[in-house]
């Protein structure tokens, strides 16, 4: 049987597909990003006007579980919280402060439904206004 | 034929207002990350408050709780006074499990095939997460506690994963630290 001389170069063309396909993974998708990196800075993040980092760390904390969470961890040092809920598919949020200036400490939030980043401003609002509640301070929105 | 007429036309003006009814004012908009209602209620089943300023005692107090409890410590920061912990356990429902394979029989006797036990619930993952801090006016210990659960059934599948929000689990929970600190739960 004699391969003809098209089958031969049709066999060539699959194996370096392959080949290329191969090549390629998805480790770039784990730091896929939609918006921009600005723009959701700002609908993540306000400043308040307090330096006590313990006392907000422990209002949002208050607010989460208010909000249904369940913490998974906290850590006063780096300044971050990390809680679960389960609504309609699992929840993720975590929740960092840090200083700003002198003054006032920012407050950032990043909210994962099913894997996918939220990125609907007006969810952020409503956690805001929720922490605003309890800690008797205005959330000031951040350029 | 007029009275007929007459029906059509009151029925076409219901249907109109009905319309006006629902298209006119502003729905309430639901998010998740909004407060419900029952906020306070659910804060309130969920903490307790204790008699003392050292939080040192509460925190190690709760780890030792929860270890009663048999569960083990996943994370803990004690400045905050947090601490986390899971345990897993059988979540089999004798009631579940009679009505699938009920299901199954009776399927099986009318010539199908069904597979219903396998999707009874079979084992459980629950998580306890901890928080004592100050009280407003530093005076006292605010313990909360919130319990988490993921339920998977006989196929290895999750099937269940919410809040847990009985009483009495909770009543449980600060019955044993009350008795691990000599002192009493009061509500808040």
């Amino acid at each position: 049987m004699k391969i003809s001389y098209k089958s031969k170069v049709l066999f060539f063309i699959l194996i370096g597909i392959t080949a290329i396909s191969g090549c390629v993974t998805t480790a770039n998708k784990a730091f896929d990003t939609q918006e921009s990196q600005v723009q959701t800075r700002s609908i993540q993040t306000r400043a308040f006007d307090t330096t006590d980092k313990k006392k907000l760390l422990q209002a949002v904390i208050s607010t989460m579980q208010d909000l249904e969470f369940v913490i998974d961890n906290a850590d006063l040092v780096i300044g971050s919280v990390t809680g679960s809920k389960f609504s309609r598919g699992t929840i993720v949020m975590t929740v960092t402060v840090r200083p700003r200036g002198e003054k006032q400490l920012l407050v950032r939030a990043n909210v994962r439904r099913n894997l996918q980043p939220v990125t609907d401003p007006l969810t952020y609002q409503d956690f805001f206004t929720a922490l605003e509640k309890s800690m008797f301070l205005t959330a000031q929105q951040v350029d | 034929m007029y009275r007929t007429l007459k029906i059509a036309f009151v029925a076409f003006l219901c249907v109109g207002v009905v319309g006006c009814a629902t298209s006119s004012g502003p729905r309430p908009r639901k998010s998740f990350l909004m407060l419900k209602d029952d906020y306070l209620q659910r804060r309130q089943l969920q903490t307790r408050q204790y008699d003392t300023k050292d939080a040192t005692k509460i925190v190690m107090a709760v780890a030792g709780v929860l270890q009663d409890l048999g569960f083990t410590l996943d994370e803990s920061e004690s400045d905050l006074g947090l601490i986390v912990g899971s345990r897993d356990a059988d979540a089999t429902d004798k009631g579940q499990v009679a009505a699938a394979v009920t299901t199954d029989i009776i399927i099986a006797i009318l010539g199908g095939t069904s597979n219903a036990t396998s999707q009874v619930d079979a084992v459980q993952h629950v998580k306890a997460s901890v928080i004592a801090k100050p009280s407003l006016d530093g005076n006292k210990m605010l313990v909360r506690v919130t319990f988490q659960r993921i339920v998977w059934n006989a196929s290895n599948q999750i099937s269940r994963v919410e809040t847990i929000n009985d009483p009495q689990i909770y009543q449980k929970f600060f019955e044993s630290l009350s008795k691990a600190v000599f002192l009493e739960a009061q509500q808040i």
